[in-house]
């Protein structure tokens, strides 16, 4: 099996850890890992992608067109943003959660609220989740990260401990308890 | 034990296994990795320095001293490195030094996306490539390991889908090397003329030696598939590119070693393949070697020359079909910002304001470009927001009271201080601001020689940047709170206008800072608000009018009151207002 998964939010967001629990447990359960990030200057609020690849044996750390068996998305816009990277059967994971951009703030764009319906229409599987509600529900809206794992989860046949080992080993201690919490709440416990 | 590791904490792995004792570097997208992993090793002493440069020399005194020694920087960083760099190929090592350089194809993060394997080849030096982490780690041991045999630094060229990819990496002990004997040897270590004279044939013999090397290191190797209908010659992660697309039906001639190349070997492969191609990112620098010895052979003719490469590119070039995919959505776009409360903000609010002609330089004061705002008129590399503005108001001093250049903080210990050692010394009505954030920001937060803490976090002195200025021979040195946008814009017009030099120093730390504490969100009160917008000219994601009407997000407002000095209906309240 190989499963390639983009992970694309808002800069901020915890992208960055979400790819690492993921690339952890592909690991764990015995497959080739290769996760690609984007650092700098794109961080700061901008669009940001992360890829994780697995399989047994991987050499590109990117994904491109056509190639997703997922995307992760954090937030609703940018799932729409970087939908040619999809694969024709693949799975759109995302947050409902708008965060205006800059050209949206200042009135030269507009946040397209019914951009999940336009993927939907054009035959696109979404499988969309209020992920800010749950991680308030887990106690911190940084965990929004979390609990999308939690969802994205429910897609693979490990073994729940497998994903929960990989958040102990990757978030602090003093956090941990809450995102095991968000997890649960993303995966439907 | 295999871990995940990124190619820059994988090279930083390769410097503790191979013993070496020093790392000196300035932080730069996508090298600061290397160093901030680095230094988790006690056993290796690792420093931030003001730049590239005095980096490079450290690691020099370091390898002088007998120790085996590192620097790190981003492509352009070996710009500021070159001048010691084209020595210490003269002169040689005595410790092992190893030299990283990090490109950036797609200026991911850059302000060019120029290829270092140039300097490796103007500098006369070698440079090894490697292909994901694993080879960042093995490479960085065989750096030494060459730089010792054969008295020359070595140049480990990382990129950004290296150093920010992670892969699996085994990790091995530490072997201590002890500190060389150091002897003094003028003829060496003194690149006078005399000296260097006879240095250069020395120099000239190295790379002979080091081409006969490549031939037979293990770096290169040749991977021949049953097929021998196409050869490619490739390195770094092109090779990567190329497994995704061909696998192993395609003959690959794979170069770790890029700088020399091993023309013998060359010709080996073209012999035993039809059609020869070379896949390289960025510049032609292989495919130029391999027509130069006389092989024809297909590159840039295939291969674009700007960006980076990807399995899509190798397939588009090669004429091979790419996967269907979903048909693209136009959605709005989202730029890197400031963020919520940087202190920034409020200032490139007022040279937006008031129509400042504004030479900018390399840092996150450079979104200051950005729309709303769009207050920047230039910016180049570090530190030439100084000189730059000092030259532009030499040729028209009558823009002085409207012309200002701003450099962070950083970027002015960096290479700031000599331009505005320029405009006191050559006398220009030149207004500098430095923003002092307290921080090296848009790499992720590093220490300067300015905010007190070192590499570790430990205390350490800090430099005085008011004393510094006056010093440098400005007498006009103000500072000033951006928060406080009424007497920071009266500072700004009193200094323009004023005939000479001057400094304003635009002092609030990043608000991203642990030891900032975040205030109590602002919300705008719809019964005064006019709905006039003027909150929104400053450009914070925190106040949108998606509905119509701004409102405050406080989720991520962090209570600067900088847009509550904007409303004049005094609708904005809350917070430290």
């Amino acid at each position: 099996m190989s499963v390639n998964i983009m992970i694309c939010g808002v800069g901020g967001q915890g992208t960055l850890l979400a790819s690492r629990v993921i690339g952890r447990v592909f690991l764990q359960c015995g497959d080739d890992v290769k996760i690609s990030e984007v650092h700098g200057m794109s961080q700061r609020g901008g669009s940001v992608v992360t890829y994780v690849r697995a399989g047994r044996k991987v050499y590109s750390p990117v994904i491109k067109q056509g190639e997703a068996d997922f995307i992760l998305s954090f937030e609703k816009l940018e799932a729409a943003r970087y939908i040619e990277m999809l694969k024709a059967d693949g799975t759109v994971v995302t947050n409902t959660q708008e965060i205006a951009s800059m050209p949206v703030i200042t009135g030269a764009a507009v946040y397209p609220g019914d951009v999940l319906d336009t993927l939907r229409a054009a035959g696109i599987r979404v499988d969309a989740l209020d992920a800010l509600a749950l991680a308030r529900e887990a106690g911190t809206e940084r965990a929004v990260n979390v609990v999308l794992l939690g969802h994205l989860s429910r897609y693979f046949d490990f073994p729940e401990n497998v994903w929960t080992d990989a958040l102990k080993e990757t978030v602090k201690p003093a956090f941990l308890e809450m995102n095991l919490k968000a997890f649960a709440l993303g995966r439907g416990n | 034990m295999e871990k995940l590791m990124l190619g820059n904490e994988a090279a930083a792995r390769g410097l503790y296994e191979a013993g070496c004792t020093f790392v000196s570097a300035y932080p730069g997208t996508p090298s600061t990795e290397i160093t901030e992993e680095a230094v988790k090793y006690p056993e290796i002493y690792c420093e931030w320095a003001p730049n590239e440069k005095v980096a490079t020399e450290a690691a020099f005194g370091a390898s002088l001293a007998g120790a085996r020694s590192a620097c790190a920087m981003k492509h352009v960083g070996l710009n500021v490195a070159a001048d010691p760099l084209f020595t210490i190929s003269y002169t040689g090592v005595n410790g092992g030094m190893v030299v990283f350089v990090a490109d950036d194809p797609a200026m991911h993060s850059s302000q060019n996306e120029q290829d270092s394997r140039h300097y490796a080849i103007a500098a006369k030096v070698p440079m090894l490539e490697p292909a994901d982490s694993r080879e960042a780690k093995e490479f960085v041991r065989q750096a030494f390991e060459i730089s010792e045999a054969y008295d020359t630094p070595v140049i480990v060229r990382m990129c950004t889908r290296i150093a920010h990819a992670q892969c699996t990496v085994s990790q091995e002990p530490r072997t201590e090397v002890p500190l060389k004997p150091y002897v003094k040897q003028p003829e060496k270590y003194i690149m006078s003329p005399a000296n260097a004279i006879k240095k250069h044939p020395k120099v000239e013999a190295r790379t002979a030696a080091l081409q006969a090397f490549a031939e037979q290191t293990g770096l290169n190797r040749a991977e021949y598939a049953e097929d021998r209908s196409l050869g490619i010659i490739t390195s770094g992660t092109s090779y990567e590119y190329v497994k995704e697309v061909f696998g192993d039906s395609v003959s690959i001639l794979k170069l770790g070693m890029v700088n020399p190349l091993p023309e013998q070997m060359i010709r080996y492969f073209d012999a035993h393949v039809d059609r020869l191609v070379v896949v390289e990112e960025l510049d032609p620098v292989i495919e130029n070697f391999v027509k130069s010895i006389g092989i024809a052979c297909e590159g840039k003719a295939l291969f674009p020359i700007i960006g980076e490469f990807s399995q899509s590119v190798i397939r588009e070039a090669m004429g091979i079909p790419s996967p269907s995919h979903p048909e693209p959505v136009q959605v709005p776009g989202r730029p890197p910002i400031m963020c919520p409360g940087c202190p920034h903000r409020g200032l490139f609010y007022l040279l937006a304001k008031n129509r400042y002609t504004v030479i900018g330089d390399i840092g996150c004061y450079t979104l200051g470009s950005a729309p709303p705002l769009n207050a920047v008129d230039m910016v180049l590399c570090m530190g030439a927001s100084v000189s730059g503005s000092h030259g532009f108001l030499k040729a028209r001093p009558e823009n002085a009271a409207k012309t200002v250049a701003v450099i962070g903080d950083s970027t002015f210990m960096h290479s700031g201080m000599t331009g505005l050692a320029n405009i006191a010394y050559n006398n220009s009505p030149a207004t500098v601001l430095i923003l002092d954030n307290s921080i090296t920001g848009m790499t992720g937060h590093q220490n300067n020689p300015t905010n007190g803490y070192n590499i570790t976090g430990d205390p350490a002195t800090a430099i005085d940047l008011t004393a510094l200025c006056h010093a440098l021979g400005i007498e006009r040195v103000t500072v000033v709170d951006p928060y406080d946008l009424k007497e920071t814009e009266k500072v700004l017009k009193e200094e323009t206008a004023f005939d000479g030099p001057s400094v304003i120093i635009s002092r609030r730390p990043c608000a991203l800072l642990k030891q900032v504490k975040r205030k109590p969100a602002l919300s705008i009160d719809p019964d005064r608000c006019r709905n006039c917008k003027s909150c929104l000219r400053i450009g914070c994601p925190a106040i949108s009018a998606a509905g119509g009407r701004p409102v405050i997000d406080p989720t991520q407002c962090v209570g600067c009151g900088v847009c509550g000095q904007l409303c004049a209906f005094g609708a904005i309240t809350g917070g430290a207002l």
